[in-house]
């Protein structure tokens, strides 16, 4: 099984497993023979200039040559997702008393969360290795990435949830006509089905076979925060953890910016943002531990709802080395974390979003990271996919009658 | 006490393509022990050099991942259903 001797994929050479270093040909596979440990994409990165990045479309596709992509993938069928808005949050600053802050808004992709990156990269995969149909198991952001990726670029889908997910995510990912198997159970349930269907079915899913693929895309929202601040590293990112792969492909996107000298080498911390009630990672690092342990999620933030994540090992390397930490925060704080910036800055951001703004201002409040620091929030997802969360806390000010008198009566009563 | 086991494509190498076997044993560690005694080398695919589980291995008995149950030590009852699938992250 042992081939070093394959094509390269623009300037990707092998798939590399993490744990014990063993090379693989860029096929569909994502687990290592020897060891069971998850395969990486291994790169022979030439030399690639600001101004060629610059001058690239403005989309995720502006760091091809840095992914593992036949280049040109911009002129093939697909969402175009990515280079989405890095927002100056000052109002959310000057509330927490901190000095510098930013919001990275990623609910502003085609399906509105960063899915759509991992999936562009994905997709290309799927059609370079000839699969005829993709697939996933996802928490509901990956399901309407991948049906409306499979859509437009004329593939079949197979997308895997759990029955229970939020109603929004069911519609918006059933709309775009691909099959649909909701299953009873938790994400986990789902997940380990899903390895087991991929065994058997000639598929591309795209966070199994195609995992390692799929997890680079992740890297574009590091290389995006770096390039819309002029070209450097901020001091701090507070990232959502799930699986652990966001976090750890945004460190890996900074180190890459380093190692070609298209950013300086400025000392930056990454946080890992969990909710409580799927706390494994959090829950490991404020313990001490390497290993995490497993738990059964129970949380209104769905989409970070992974209660055996992969990555988290990986995860917790990057938080220690960078000097940064990990917290989780209760479902009432995600709500609140949710309106705070709504409130705040106009964006409504979807659980994760919540879980990322009340877990950095929980960071703040026991002085575990620096209010000097420029700080940049990352937001993974739109509020509008996950409505139930804030539905009961945000109704209309009052209901009256179309009457003058009483619009005058009861706002000032609200005014005063 | 008879257990089947799932066998993932990485480890079907040993069991010459099958992809489902059975084995005997009234803990995981035993049943592990009775594959590798058919399949000479399978156990150490699965377990570390210190004899643990894999950290990237999860091994499910009826449905239930072992790591929620007593781990190696997990009982094993007579028509067990074992999985082992590795780790994949998601999203």
């Amino acid at each position: 099984m042992t081939v070093t001797a394959s094509p390269a994929i623009g300037s990707a050479v092998a798939l590399k497993c993490r744990e014990c270093g063993t090379r693989y040909p860029l096929d569909a596979s994502y687990a290592c023979y020897e060891c069971f440990g998850p395969l990486e994409v291994a790169y022979e990165l030439g030399s690639v200039t600001r101004e060629q990045i610059e001058s690239g479309p403005n989309s995720m596709w502006r760091y091809e040559s840095l992914l593992p992509v036949v280049p040109g993938a911009d002129a093939r069928p697909g969402l175009q997702a990515g280079f989405t808005k890095l927002v100056r949050a000052d109002n959310l600053a000057r509330e927490l008393g901190v000095k510098s802050l930013w919001v990275k808004d990623d609910s502003g992709n085609p399906t509105h969360s960063f899915k759509d990156r991992v999936v562009a990269v994905a997709l290309e995969n799927a059609r370079r290795l000839g699969f005829e149909t993709i697939a996933c198991a996802s928490t509901g952001n990956l399901a309407n990435a991948v049906a409306a990726a499979g859509a437009r670029a004329g593939l079949k889908s197979v997308v895997f949830v759990p029955s229970n997910l939020e109603a929004g995510k069911i519609v918006t990912t059933a709309v775009y006509g691909g099959t649909l198997v909701a299953i009873q159970g938790n994400y986990d349930d789902v997940n380990r089905l899903c390895t087991e269907v991929a065994a058997s079915r000639n598929w591309g899913f795209v966070n199994v076979n195609l995992r390692p693929y799929y997890a680079e895309g992740s890297k574009t929202v590091g290389y995006e925060v770096a390039e819309q601040l002029g070209w450097r590293l901020p001091d701090a990112v507070v990232s959502p953890v799930a699986s652990g792969s966001l976090l750890t492909k945004v460190d890996k996107a900074f180190r890459e910016f380093i190692d070609l000298g298209l950013v300086a080498e400025t000392p930056y911390a990454i946080y890992g943002a969990q909710a409580t009630g799927c706390s494994p990672v959090s829950q490991a690092f404020n313990s001490g531990q390497d290993v995490i342990r497993p738990v059964k999620p129970d949380t209104i933030a769905k989409s970070l709802a992974i209660g055996n994540p992969a990555d988290g090992p990986y995860a917790l390397d990057v938080v220690r080395r960078t000097h940064g930490a990990i917290a989780d925060v209760t479902d009432e704080e995600v709500v609140e974390g949710i309106k705070l910036l709504a409130r705040t800055e106009g964006i409504f951001a979807e659980t994760a979003g919540g879980v990322v703004v009340a877990t950095y201002r929980k960071l703040l409040r026991e002085g575990r990271i620096d209010p000097s620091a420029e700080t940049v929030l990352l937001n993974t997802g739109d509020g509008l996919k996950t409505l139930d969360a804030v539905e009961a806390t945000s109704q209309p000010t009052m209901v009256i009658s179309p009457s003058y008198d009483e619009f005058e009566t009861e706002y000032n009563k609200v005014v005063s | 006490m008879s257990a089947t086991v799932r066998i993932p494509t990485i480890l079907r190498t040993y069991t010459g393509g099958a992809a489902e076997v059975t084995a005997e044993g009234a803990t995981l560690q035993e049943v592990l022990d009775s594959l590798d005694a058919q399949y000479a080398g399978i156990a150490a695919r699965v377990l570390d050099e210190n004899g643990a589980l894999r950290r990237f291995v999860n091994v499910y008995v009826n449905d239930d991942d072992v790591r929620f149950l007593d781990g190696l030590a997990t009982p094993i009852a007579d028509g067990a259903n074992l999985s082992i699938i590795p780790a994949v992250a998601g999203g």
